[in-house]
């Protein structure tokens, strides 16, 4: 990897370059809970600063770009949310039927809303957003062949990373600690074990179609508690390790377009992780334009989630030593709205419920936000747990409600 | 615009008979298809658009733009446009695909989270990056999109112009009409009235400060849309137009979207 990277830079100071440009952002967030948190180590509020600054050189014209992007954040409670990460680092040159991306970059896959099933290239910062949507940079090489019958992108994934989870002190948080400092590999080498992707992409019409494959480390860890965790008199586990396994996954996303109607569908098949599995997510987004004569577009949101695995993290029967996977949206109806004022100050809101359609309970997210003068965007989101049954995953959050405020300041 | 659309049009104005027989309807439609046919040609250019947007209360707010035209044979021109300001939004692009038929192809790239997301065509009138411009107001106007009736010769800011309506044949567009002041010496577009769904005067643009390209394509550096009904308004200033500078297909895919900075 290092020697990519020492590639890439080598190509940095090339004589007929343009002139290069920062940009990036500042933020200021605070969150409050609702409620008294579920662990003596959590607290009832949070503050955090963050920032990203982001350096690109172009060169012919565009058919060279150089991308440097950092990211750091100050966490005032989470040790494991104070954190920095090379977002990007990369060399992309495009040729007539072909494209290149080299170092480290991201990225995305997928149509749905609510989950981001068949998205794998790069690990999920979780510390950064429990929704998964924000992503560590990954090391790769990306070739895109460029063809009449779609693209093709090959990719070689050589340096794994590990995803991050929130410390004890954070929150929301997992109600068995996760040691992140000593994950589990299947395979020997561990974070340098090389990892192989290829996806064919197209757009027929009204139709946008993705088949990806995928081989190397999961980005998605089972857990492992180890049987120096439990204490055998109490009965009680300190601490679960992530275990990282080598699986085989394709996948499939579709959407097709007909009028204000978008019709969605994620899904794939996994092995490696135990039995071989299946995930899916369906659904519609519907867009009602310019609702009573205004510039007002509500949309109305309708996925279905299917995991084929169990949820069994909250489940009492877990043995040591023996694996286990988190994943609460096993059989789960997603119903949310998304209302865009279309006004100067590009105002905002999206609220998605995730029913649990085995009685499970239901989590709500919000999110709004709005432009202040040219280059400050305030935002404000809530997180909602109810009616978490002790047997699933998200009774770890169940006390966490909370609503957070977020100060940017782009530049 | 091929040669076989101009063919009937141009027969139409061979036979007196066919001229003296002529409906509002077919002027209005031969003065659309010469219009278009003087813009036809162009192959591809770029240019930079800076919108100034004002609320009642005089408050402004500024977007800035850079776009990449492709010209298509037969259907409706490609486009590639990246944001630059506001700065939240800076990297975000659009593709767009016009057709004469059917509703345009669109996709929007969010740099942030690296993703590209279909946008629903019926979205087209709506407002672009919240200005005063519908996005059915800036994409490529092809003729087949409307029908028209031609209502009169008249004379506007000392220029003779032709005077004539147009019907959008889309039920998802937001108007009912468009009243054109069209300049008869170089068939552009100088005013343009927009009437609302309850046929309501919604919205006026104003063409100014025509510039030539390659010695034919006329190019407005300002066009100022005020909107009647909110007090609102924009001003859309256009600058850097660079014609033939070899842009082809591949500058108009999804890959070209995802590399656009």
């Amino acid at each position: 990897m290092k020697t990519l990277l020492i590639a890439v830079i080598g190509l940095l100071p090339l004589a007929n370059s343009q002139a290069g440009e920062w940009r990036g952002y500042v933020e200021l967030e605070g969150t409050a809970f609702f409620e008294d948190p579920a662990f003596a180590e959590q607290s009832n509020s949070d503050l955090s600063i963050a920032a990203e600054p982001e350096y690109i050189q172009e060169w012919n014209d565009g058919d060279d770009i150089f991308t440097f992007k950092a990211f750091g954040r100050i966490d005032q409670r989470d040790n494991n949310r104070t954190h920095g990460d090379l977002r990007e680092l990369s060399w992309i040159h495009a040729a007539d039927d072909w494209e290149v991306l080299a170092g480290v970059g991201k990225v995305f896959w997928g149509v749905t809303e609510a989950v981001h099933l068949v998205d794998i290239i790069n690990q999920t910062d979780l510390v950064e957003s429990f929704d998964g949507e924000e992503k560590l940079g990954q090391p790769m090489i990306d070739l895109s062949l460029i063809r009449d019958w779609g693209v093709v992108d090959l990719f070689v994934l050589p340096w794994f990373r590990e995803r991050t989870f929130p410390s004890e002190d954070g929150r929301p948080r997992f109600a068995i600690p996760i040691d992140t400092d000593d994950p589990l590999y299947e395979s020997s080498a561990e974070q340098h074990h090389v990892d192989f992707a290829a996806r064919w992409s197209n757009s027929i019409g009204e139709w946008d179609i993705g088949l990806s494959y995928f081989y190397g480390t999961s980005r998605e860890p089972r857990f492992v508690i180890l049987p120096s965790a439990i204490d055998p008199v109490a009965g009680t586990v300190s601490e679960t390790n992530p275990l990282y396994e080598i699986i085989n996954q394709a996948s499939i996303d579709l959407q097709a377009i007909y009028g204000s109607w978008l019709w969605k569908l994620e899904a794939y098949t996994r092995g490696g992780q135990g039995d071989r599995f299946t995930a899916a997510a369906g659904g519609f987004e519907y867009t009602f334009v310019g609702v009573r004569e205004s510039a007002i577009d509500v949309g109305v949101i309708a996925e279905y989630l299917y995991d084929g695995r169990d949820d069994e993290i909250g489940s009492t029967t877990i043995a040591a030593g023996t694996p286990f996977s988190t994943s609460p949206f096993q059989n789960d109806l997603v119903l949310g709205t998304r209302i865009t004022l279309n006004d100067m100050q590009s105002t905002e809101l999206l609220v998605v419920g995730i029913i649990d359609l085995e009685g499970n309970g239901q989590t709500f997210s919000m999110e709004a936000s709005r432009r202040i003068g040219n280059d400050w965007i305030v935002a404000l989101e809530g997180n909602a747990f109810s009616n978490v049954p002790e047997n699933t995953s998200l009774v770890s959050f169940k006390k966490d409600s909370n609503i957070r405020v977020k100060l940017t300041r782009y530049f | 615009m091929t040669p076989v659309r101009i063919l009937p049009a141009m027969l139409l104005c061979l036979l007196p008979v066919c001229v003296l027989a002529e409906t509002a309807e077919e002027k209005a439609l031969a003065i659309a298809v010469e219009a278009d046919s003087r813009d036809s040609g162009f192959v591809d250019y770029t240019n930079d658009t800076q919108m100034i947007l004002r609320n009642k209360q005089g408050q402004e707010s500024t977007r800035l733009i850079r776009s990449k035209t492709l010209e298509v044979d037969g259907d409706g021109d490609k486009s590639l446009t990246i944001f630059d300001e506001p700065n939240d939004v800076k990297g975000t692009a659009l593709l767009s695909f016009t057709h004469k038929e059917g509703p345009d192809d669109q996709w929007l790239y969010l740099p942030a989270l690296k993703r590209v997301k279909r946008i629903a065509s019926d979205n087209k009138s709506g407002p672009f990056m919240g200005s005063e411009f519908a996005y059915e107001d800036i994409t490529s106007q092809e003729v087949e999109k409307y029908t028209y009736r031609y209502l009169r010769d008249d004379s506007f800011d000392g220029m003779d112009v032709f005077v004539f309506e147009r019907y959008p044949i889309d039920e998802k567009s937001g108007y009912t009409r468009q009243i054109i002041w069209m300049d008869k010496e170089h068939y552009k577009e100088r005013k343009i009235e927009y009437y609302d769904r309850k046929d309501t005067l919604l919205k006026t643009l104003l063409f100014t400060d025509y510039h030539q390209y390659q010695d034919r394509f006329w190019r407005a550096h300002v066009m100022y849309m005020e909107n009647h009904q909110t007090g609102k308004s924009t001003r859309l200033l256009q600058s850097e137009f660079k014609y033939g500078t070899g842009l082809n297909e591949r500058d108009f895919d999804k890959n070209s979207l995802k590399r656009a900075r």
